[in-house]
């Protein structure tokens, strides 16, 4: 990742509200700018300046069933996760708004939330979440606040790094849209050692694991929609070079408006972990399709003889861009992807450059289709057990 | 060419492994004082040690003839206890975690230093890694085997 002075984002929340109203004219595919189900969405450096292929929005929270609101810019859209999570101010976030905390027998509930390569550390707080036209009442939602309870060992013990700051993040927060409704799920309502230590308990600055029910943790907010709740889409336009800024649409609902059908996209069934698979050079690895992942990070340098960058670690460098296919399959369906990993050392080298198609990176024996996969396509992620036109989800389809 | 035996699980409370660069017998002793089932295989330059704990976390400890164990891997919902797993050599992890963190968190974190490799994937509900030690891997087993 490289670091960089600031830019102007250019983005304002009145801008956001009105749809952006920009052109696309390197897009073949129409991106839909307007209506009650569709929220603006951009491609650029993010709040700390510094972010390679952020896709961001704005989300309007609120004290429950109060007109006592903050809309927060900055926050980054993520498939990859489930729920909503947003730094507070305490961690150089833009939330100053005090949201309640969700109570435990005794005390309030902490959360300790894995990513790959960091976890983030809060209190789990209710509040009303608005987006585009629609609302989600009483969503539990993770403040990321570092100076909320000390840190649980059993969170440390990750060994992955802190990220509570808005240098550590890079974006205001995290909005998880993911195709599950819950962020743990039934694991974190389980007591003794089978709970993975996710929730926890806090009385004072003291933690202790504790089962959650699954409807009280963090929740995928589009789930909790009164309408269009069975999944999003996510639109931006294609790429034919890197670039500064890149806008597009994220549409809530599946099937339930004359703008957010599934037309020809071809349907996907995720497994319980998530996942569906994908065929490179005639090996099948587990693969998934992640908004929140930067780039497309896969295999390692035996299996795809991409060599590793030296200034720009977790990247691929090759000397020249090199053209890739690969298939997503689950079950029958299935289809070919074709794609392009640049040096993302020279990629980079470019100061005013912040989208890029062909960032790629390895990744252990997995596929994770990051950000430059959705570009120049409609990306579908339905919700588990909800229903849509083409079955019930979780899947993809694109 | 591989062959399995499955033992019986024991119970206690804390889910704990064998530590990488450590002796083949400590997977024995931490089943014992684990909540993990084990299943060992045998290949020609080494035995796996796979251990299931109760979040559902697979371990794999590949240790060598002479029974030091150099790589782990891990796949599963959540992380297993990298400080327990890593050992000796979590300190290290952990610095070079914190050196490389990138805004987001997202991406795969690969930690490739003399000796010493780390590789962790996956996402929310699914994670996957590896760590070996691979000046000390058994001649004629490439990295491709831990997995």
């Amino acid at each position: 990742m490289k670091f960089s002075a600031m830019m102007a984002l250019g983005l304002t929340t009145v801008s956001l509200a009105c749809g952006g109203g920009s052109s696309h004219k390197n897009s073949m595919l129409p991106i839909a700018v307007s209506a009650s189900n569709i929220q603006p969405i951009v491609v650029n450096s993010g709040p700390a300046g510094n972010y390679a292929n952020g896709l961001f929005t704005s989300v309007t929270v609120c004290v429950p069933a109060s007109s006592n609101c903050q809309t927060i810019d900055g926050i980054l859209v993520d498939t990859g996760s489930f729920g909503l999570r947003i730094l507070s101010s305490a961690g150089g976030g833009a939330l100053t708004l005090s949201l309640p905390q969700q109570k435990a027998s005794n005390g309030t509930v902490g959360e300790c939330t894995l990513f790959v390569s960091g976890y983030t550390w809060g209190s789990v707080n209710t509040a009303d979440v608005m987006i585009a036209g629609e609302q989600a009442s009483n969503v539990p939602v993770q403040v990321i606040d570092p100076t909320f309870a000390a840190v649980p060992s059993a969170c440390k013990s990750a060994g992955v790094p802190e990220n509570d700051s808005l240098q550590t993040l890079g974006a205001n927060g995290i909005l998880g849209i993911g195709p599950f409704a819950a962020d743990c799920g039934e694991a974190c309502d389980q007591t003794g050692s089978s709970n993975p230590g996710m929730y926890y308990e806090c009385a004072g600055s003291s933690c202790q694991i504790a089962a959650e029910p699954v409807t009280q943790q963090v929740q995928n907010p589009v789930a909790l929609f009164p309408g269009d709740n069975n999944g999003v889409i996510i639109q931006l336009p294609a790429l034919t070079a890197s670039a500064g800024s890149l806008s597009g649409s994220m549409i809530f609902g599946i099937g339930t408006q004359s703008n957010n059908s599934l037309g020809k996209a071809k349907v996907f069934p995720v497994n319980s972990s998530g996942e569906f698979t994908t065929t490179f050079k005639g090996q099948t690895y587990p693969a998934f399709v992640d908004s929140g992942s930067n780039a497309l990070f896969f295999l390692n340098t035996n299996t795809t003889g991409l060599s590793t960058c030296s200034n720009s670690s977790g990247f691929y460098c090759p000397s020249s861009t090199q053209n890739l296919s690969a298939v997503t399959s689950s079950g029958s369906p299935s289809q070919t992807i074709n794609f392009s990993i640049a040096n993302a050392d020279s990629l980079f080298s470019n100061r005013g450059d912040f989208v890029f198609e062909n960032l790629g990176g390895p990744n252990p024996g997995t596929f994770d289709w990051g950000l430059p996969f959705f570009f120049g396509r409609s990306v579908f992620t339905a919700i588990e057990a909800r229903s849509t036109p083409a079955g019930t989800g979780p899947f993809w389809a694109y | 060419m591989f062959v399995f035996a499955v033992l019986a699980a024991a119970a206690c409370s804390l889910p704990a492994f064998a530590v990488l660069g450590e002796d083949v017998s400590s997977v024995q002793a931490d089943r014992v004082h684990s909540n993990a089932s084990m299943r060992v295989t045998t290949a020609q330059n080494y035995t796996i040690h796979e251990l299931r704990s109760a979040t559902g976390v697979v371990v794999r400890e590949y240790a060598s003839a002479s029974g030091k164990i150099f790589a782990v891997s891990w796949q599963g919902p959540t992380l297993p206890d990298m400080k327990q797993l890593l050992g000796s050599y979590f300190e290290e992890f952990q610095k070079a975690a914190q050196s490389q963190n990138r805004p987001g968190g997202h991406s795969p974190l690969i930690i490739q230093h003399p000796g010493f490799v780390v590789e962790l994937g996956g996402h929310m509900r699914s994670f996957v890694g590896r760590a070996y030690l691979s000046d000390q891997m058994p001649s004629e087993v490439s990295n491709q085997e831990i997995r």
